[in-house]
């Protein structure tokens, strides 16, 4: 679930991370001075091609979005109502069309391909505090928190659940949040113990 | 900074990310409007973990969200989330954890319930909405009573939300005295 490295390659897949993202960005900055509908619908299907072409891949990403459809059409029916259809389009349209180029943009490119583009501006941070090995370290350790939270909570629902049929009380939420934050202690005591400290982490830092 | 600040760090931004996984544990009475449990989490991380680190997690989290993960209610991640009409709301979340922590600290004289009520609300409806609002009006060029509008269904069951957070905040002090940064 959270790594993409299985997914098929495409032809973006094999363009470097830093071009895609620049691109994005110039992509962004040209598209909001564009009030023509027919420029945006232009680009719209130029965008759904390259979905297409993805197959099946693309489409079931196409559908993650659709949570977002209840807002799109609000934001339009609003701007419709107050500044006619040509704004509404536009408006819905544009923010559609940059919704799509950016997750195409997450769709090809991995997680460590983006931290590997990023690992510069960490350099650059770093006068202000900012030390890359923590940050992977943090990265890290919320990828593998996720899961832990998701099993431990599970165990106590189940548990709850096999007693009574009442509804679970807030009661146990709290008693799972203090019982993960001494868990979350225990795991710095054992990083500490394992030699991960301040001293070792700022001598040798490799970059990311 | 201590290992122990940046393990809490991570795993709040990993609270707020398993309650966008979950969406419906505590939140039994969202009649027809669509709540996410994730703003219960950024409250949670700033009252717990003081101003600087509640901001960090929720940094954090989002950091990992644009790299791709898919972590937002609905399964939503990467770059994408940036450009949707509600970013104003996801860009709120950091000074909203902040303030939520800064009330906190500020309120040590007040039980842990009531202090933690007080900070969820001014920093997971006051600051999460001033921002959420600014968001909807430049993305989506509503103007300010238009995105008034568009937000206030959202109220109600964002008060809960603070309640609930308040609740957990109290409970978890009490059964484990080192939870909150600020009364430990």
């Amino acid at each position: 679930m959270m790594t993409d490295g299985l997914a098929p390659q495409t032809w973006l897949h094999r363009v470097p991370a830093g071009v895609k993202l620049v691109g994005l960005a110039l992509l962004s900055v040209l598209l909001l001075p564009v009030c023509d509908w027919r420029i945006l619908a232009g680009m719209l299907a130029m965008i759904a091609m390259v979905y297409a072409g993805f197959g099946r891949v693309g489409i079931a990403r196409l559908k993650l979005l659709r949570p977002l459809l209840p807002l799109l059409v609000v934001v339009g029916g609003v701007q419709a109502a107050s500044a006619g259809w040509n704004t509404g389009a536009v408006v819905t349209m544009r923010l559609l069309a940059m919704l799509l180029l950016a997750d195409l943009v997450s769709m090809t490119t991995t997680m460590s391909a983006l931290m590997e583009v990023l690992a510069p501006v960490f350099r650059l941070l770093r006068p202000f505090g900012a030390n890359p090995r923590k940050m992977a370290l943090a990265v890290a350790l919320v990828l593998r928190f996720v899961p832990v939270l998701m099993t431990r909570w599970r165990a106590r629902e189940e548990a709850w659940k096999a007693r009574t049929n009442r509804r679970i009380p807030l009661r146990l939420v709290a008693a799972f949040v203090a019982d993960i934050l001494q868990l979350a202690d225990r795991v710095a005591e054992a990083l500490d113990a394992r030699g991960f400290d301040q001293s070792v982490a700022d001598r040798h830092s490799p970059p990311l | 900074m201590e290992t122990r600040a940046i393990v809490r760090i991570a795993l709040l931004a990993a609270v707020i990310a398993a309650l966008g996984l979950v969406p419906s544990i505590i939140l039994p009475i969202a009649v027809g409007v669509p709540i996410t449990a994730q703003t219960l989490g950024v409250m949670l991380a700033g009252i717990i973990l003081g101003p600087r680190r509640g901001a960090l997690a929720v940094l954090l989290f989002l950091f990992v969200v644009l790299l791709g993960a898919p972590l937002l209610s609905g399964g939503r991640g990467g770059l994408g989330v940036l450009f949707g009409p509600s970013v104003g709301f996801l860009l709120g979340w950091a000074p909203a954890a902040f303030v939520s922590g800064l009330m906190m600290a500020r309120l040590r004289t007040l039980p842990v319930f009531a202090a933690a009520l007080v900070a969820a609300i001014t920093g997971g409806i006051v600051v999460e909405y001033a921002f959420g609002i600014l968001g909807l009006m430049a993305m989506a060029r509503m103007s300010l009573p238009q995105a008034l509008a568009a937000t206030a269904v959202f109220v109600p069951g964002d008060l809960l939300k603070a309640v609930a957070t308040a609740f957990v905040a109290e409970a978890s002090h009490r059964s484990y005295p080192a939870a909150i940064v600020s009364r430990s």
